[in-house]
């Protein structure tokens, strides 16, 4: 890898870079991010090497990130020359054959792609490069343009500008895409005091929960005293149902890692950290790769592209501790400690990691820098909402069609993204709620469909932005078991240093779980409201802070189903297994000999063809029979 | 020097003291469980929450932690205070039934125990402060004691649950606990703490046994000062 | 994946890797996970020793975080996901089940040391949820009525 100092070698790197994103010769990309080798991708990967190999076809096959459509992976995308860019969707090991057929034979007709992509999209610099000349081909007739594809169409794509479009490990590609050349403009035109100014124009708040401005923070920081100062990226995403931060450090580390050396030139900073959740190996490999290859162009190191500015970063691992997403709380943990936080009456920007001015961004807020720099925070602040400038990347999963990472601008209806980007409610169940914000958000209810997402508006509706879980909910998820099972994740996840948190939040579980198992008592709900603005109010840190969160937004929102639970021991959702039964519906029914096949206790009887009987004796509620019933013939209430 | 208020009363106070500090130089009492004026505060038992307001905006903080700010109002009693302290109260009701001092504070407090909270019976008396830990890594200076664990399940002991290596016996963390939850047992030759049992020694002039061997060792170690000297016991030297 | 022998080398040799520094403690408490599968009390002790740090700090940090754990785990360890996708498509059904099957509960070894059974925070796969994790095997969209099949191909 040769040393980049000057523009010349940007533009030499960009050569290269480009030759390998478009190259003139057929290359194919399979999305091996965590999401993509879950479903599969890694057996297809294989599959194609082999039978590439097997034909000695002249074809490249790379890995590359996630397109942030999990339904519909593993993905794989053929690039030929003068031919759109076409995405193979749910590809198994046995179509491979098939599709090299095709892409050496020039046609698509057994095989249908999902959709194409007519043109690359250089959001940093504002390029657009079509994959082909001319005419759509008319073998297309019938396919989508990723543009048409509900699940793209309304989103827009900043924070996850290149995952799924370039190969993390190679830097080449990231500065085909406008990569670096941020920093080369920062660092050689742009003072310090230029760059903050630009990220407070752009009005860009943290991504990681709390929507603090970031040019604000940074201004804090460069004005704190002390000659030695850190930069900081939360990687630690332990909301249950996100994983937009690990999709960015899987499919484009080097987006991250500019916006950190850009950051600590702006505050005078010349070591960062990056402290990565336990759970996320391929991240932790996909960012040391990078951060070794931007060592050896000099882009990290000592005197970054000739400019005096010397900077490093060391990526630290945690050990499984949702509180260390707590920035005092992840700065102990990066000095070796346990994840205990501290009051933070003294801001971590004057006192944090080893009592110096630390500055910590999320892995989304940084990635977004070098595009504001790029662009410039005006370009920046005119997308999305005034107060809420930009995107947001959510992680839409739960009960709805179209799972997957969306990245879409702030101030986009729920309604926008729970139905024309999630493609709405599986098996023409009911939309009930989402809930946003991990377990310090809250549930918000259908009737606020129109909400639209941002920072302020979340807040009000008693939820928030958090990291960007988005869990859609239909009318068989039960809004006390929810609030149950966030408070459950609470308790165990606590540090245990103080009381509101440690005792309270443990207590409001024993009277959650009381109501879901049939022990609720009058006035359970307004203790624990009470409790709960205490735990608020009381707690050290922000995990205490929001704990109460889930509780109240769905006691506000779903005050009838506690009721229900406490006073008529029924859970109208049919989750709370203490309040329901399992029994056969004689008129479905078709004496099949299932149910009593699987039922693990012998609760299910009957002679085959003969109508089905369920003991509620001897019946443990798991579900087996409800599972295996193909007739729908269990009724569950 | 830092002017306040304080329950309504002007106060000046001295900058980079606490608001605890400040309010008990001026006679206000807060309560509190887990401060000790020979130990960094931690902030852990919220006890001492009081209410800031400054300009039109109003939070609740630890007076423990928070240090004097020109200008500020604080509430030692506000309601919002009082709703803090209340379900802490209840809270340690709950998990330490048994311990007198949190028996009498809740009473002082005009607190009850709440009946949804059913009482605990393994926690002993510990509502893991941490006034021992500290007193044992930082005046000690032998960390024989640490946490363990998280949350709920926290709790304070030897690592492993097993006799300490590095343990003195000298009983400082059992003096500094505010609630007696730490055992130690000393009977004529021998203490018994933390599961372990150490020897004593007796006074060379008096003949009563009055520290641990390992203690008197320890400080010999530490100080320089030959272990004969330190066999005379405080009332005798 | 076999535990692996508990060796005062191996013990040597990893904490070696890393500077003698108090922040290095995360970092080699994990390579100590991940080569024996636990956190044995010697190692413990020789990494106290190493670091100049009192057995109690080190203890305090060993039980404080998820990834780590004292007791010796199974040869297999099976992670039932506990993200809130999984929990709505009815992953705890999937916890009973095995609990059932092992004829263990969770955090608990099977008698033979085959299997472990632990629940894991979020394993961010939620499009295929509810997911049980096995090593480094993801079963997707699975029900209870695969389980037995699939606990018999690590038996054997």
């Amino acid at each position: 890898m040769s040393k980049i100092v000057k523009m010349e070698d940007l533009n030499k790197a960009k050569k290269r870079g480009l030759d390998a994103l478009m190259p003139r010769k057929t290359k194919i990309m399979v999305g091996m991010a965590t999401s993509g080798i879950a479903s599969g991708a890694g057996e297809v990967y294989r599959a194609l090497d082999s039978e590439i190999k097997k034909r000695k076809a002249d074809i490249i096959l790379k890995k590359t990130g996630s397109m942030g459509m999990d339904c519909i992976e593993p993905l794989v995308d053929v690039i030929t020359p003068n031919m759109p860019r076409m995405a193979y969707g749910r590809v198994t090991a046995k179509q491979v054959p098939a599709i090299i057929d095709q892409i050496l034979n020039g046609s698509i007709d057994k095989e249908k792609p999902t959709y194409y992509m007519g043109e690359e999209d250089f959001i940093v610099t504002g390029e657009k490069i079509k994959y082909y000349k001319g005419k759509k081909p008319a073998s297309l007739k019938g396919i989508n343009a990723i543009g048409d594809v509900p699940f793209y169409k309304k989103q827009v794509k900043l924070a996850t500008r290149n995952c799924g479009l370039i190969d993390p490990e190679n830097i080449d590609e990231y500065i085909a895409k406008g990569g670096y050349f941020s920093l080369y403009k920062a660092l050689t035109t742009m003072t310090p005091d230029e760059i903050i100014e630009d990220v407070v124009k752009s009005g860009l708040r943290g991504r990681g929960g709390g929507g603090f401005p970031a040019g604000t923070k940074w201004r804090s920081c460069r004005d704190a005293e002390g000659d030695i100062k850190y930069v900081i990226c939360n990687g630690d995403e332990g909301d249950p149902g996100a994983y937009m931060d690990r999709s960015l450090m899987e499919g484009d580390p080097h987006s991250v890692i500019e916006g950190m050396i850009i950051g600590a030139y702006a505050i005078g900073a010349h070591e960062g950290y990056i402290y990565v959740r336990n759970e996320y190996p391929l991240a932790v490999a996909n960012l040391t790769k990078a951060i070794e290859q931007a060592r050896a162009c000099g882009l990290l190191g000592k005197n970054i592209l000739k400019s005096g500015f010397d900077f490093d970063i060391r990526i630290s691992q945690g050990a499984g501790a949702f509180v260390c997403g707590e920035s005092t709380a992840l700065m102990a943990s990066l000095e070796g400690k346990a994840g205990e936080p501290r009051a933070k009456y003294v801001h971590t920007v004057e006192h944090g990691l080893w009592n110096r001015p630390s500055n910590l961004n999320n892995v989304e807020t940084w990635a977004n820098v070098p595009l504001i720099i790029a662009r410039g925070g005006n370009w920046f602040s005119a997308i999305g909402d005034k107060a809420s400038t930009g995107t947001k990347v959510f992680s839409l999963v739960g009960k709805v069609n179209n799972i997957g990472l969306v990245e879409v601008p702030m101030g986009i209806p729920l309604r926008d993204i729970i139905y024309d980007i999630g493609g709405g409610i599986p098996d023409g169940k009911e939309f009930k709620a989402i809930q946003t914000g991990g377990p310090s958000g809250g549930c918000i209810p259908a009737k606020l469909v129109e909400l639209p997402v941002t920072f302020d508006d979340l807040k009000k509706a008693g939820s928030m932005m958090g990291s960007g879980g988005m869990i859609v909910m239909d009318e068989k998820t039960c809004m006390v078991d929810i609030a149950r099972y966030f408070i459950e994740f609470l308790e165990s996840e606590s540090c245990g240093k103080c009381v509101p948190c440690r005792e309270g939040v443990h207590r409001m579980k024993q009277i959650l779980e009381d109501i879901c198992e049939g022990r609720g008592q009058e006035g359970d709900i307004e203790l624990l409201e009470d409790m709960a603005g205490a735990i608020i109010d009381g707690s050290l840190c922000a995990l205490g802070g929001s704990a109460p969160n889930p509780v109240l937004s769905t006691i506000k929102y779903f005050r009838e189903e506690y009721e229900a639970h406490i006073r008529d021991k029924k859970c109208p959702a049919a989750v709370c297994k203490a309040l329901i039964e399992y029994r056969i519906d004689p008129d479905k029914c078709t004496g099949c000999g299932l149910c009593p096949r699987v039922c693990p206790t012998g609760a299910a009887k009957g002679k085959i063809k003969k109508i089905h009987t369920i003991d509620q004796k001897k019946c443990i509620k798991c579900g087996a029979c409800v599972e295996s019933c193909k007739y729908d013939a269990i009724i569950v209430e | 020097m830092v002017n306040l208020v304080i329950d309504g009363k002007k106060i000046q106070a001295k900058e980079g003291i606490t608001l605890l500090e400040a309010a008990r130089e001026n006679g206000i009492d807060i309560p509190t469980l887990c401060s000790h004026e020979s130990l960094e505060p931690s902030g852990a038992c919220r006890l001492c929450s009081v209410e800031v307001t400054k300009g039109n905006r109003s939070k609740i903080v630890t007076s423990c932690i928070y240090t004097v700010e020109e200008g500020i109002k604080v509430n030692t009693e506000s309601e919002r205070v009082k709703k803090v302290r209340k379900l802490i109260m209840e809270l340690l009701l709950a998990r330490n039934p048994d311990s007198d001092v949190i028996i009498e504070l809740a009473e002082k407090l005009g607190v009850k125990p709440q009946k949804r909270f059913l009482p605990d019976h393994d926690k002993g008396k510990c509502i893991l402060c941490r006034l021992c830990i500290k007193t044992c890594e930082t005046i000690v200076g032998v960390s024989a004691i640490g946490f363990s664990s998280r949350g709920a399940t926290k709790i304070v002991g030897t690592p492993f649950d097993e006799e300490s290596d590095v343990c003195i016996g000298c009983g400082a963390c059992a003096y500094v606990c505010p609630t007696g939850h730490i055992q130690m047992e000393t009977t004529g030759d021998t203490r018994t703490i933390w599961g372990r049992t150490f020897k004593m020694t007796a006074c060379n002039v008096c003949g009563r046994y009055f520290a641990p061997e390992d203690q008197l060792k320890y400080i010999s170690q530490k100080t320089g000062v030959p272990l004969k000297e330190l066999s005379t016991c405080t009332s005798c030297r | 994946m076999n535990t692996q022998k508990i060796t005062k080398n191996k013990i040597k040799g990893i904490i070696g890797r890393h500077e003698a520094e108090k922040t290095s403690l995360i970092a080699i408490l994990q390579d100590m996970q991940n080569e024996f599968r636990y956190l044995p009390k010697e190692a413990l002790v020789a990494v106290g020793k190493h670091l100049d740090m009192p057995l109690a700090r080190v203890y305090e940090v060993a039980t404080f975080y998820n990834a780590f754990s004292l007791k010796p785990r199974g040869r297999y360890l099976v992670e039932v996901c506990a993200g809130t996708a999984c929990h709505v498509k009815g992953g705890f059904n999937l916890l009973a089940k095995l609990e059932r099957e092992l004829k263990i509960e969770c955090g608990q070894t099977t008698k033979d040391g085959t299997f472990t059974l632990e629940q894991v925070r979020c394993l961010g796969c939620c499009s295929l949820a509810p997911v049980v994790r096995i090593d480094n095997d993801i079963h997707a969209y699975l029900t209870q009525d695969k389980i037995p099949r699939i606990l018999k191909k690590y038996r054997k």
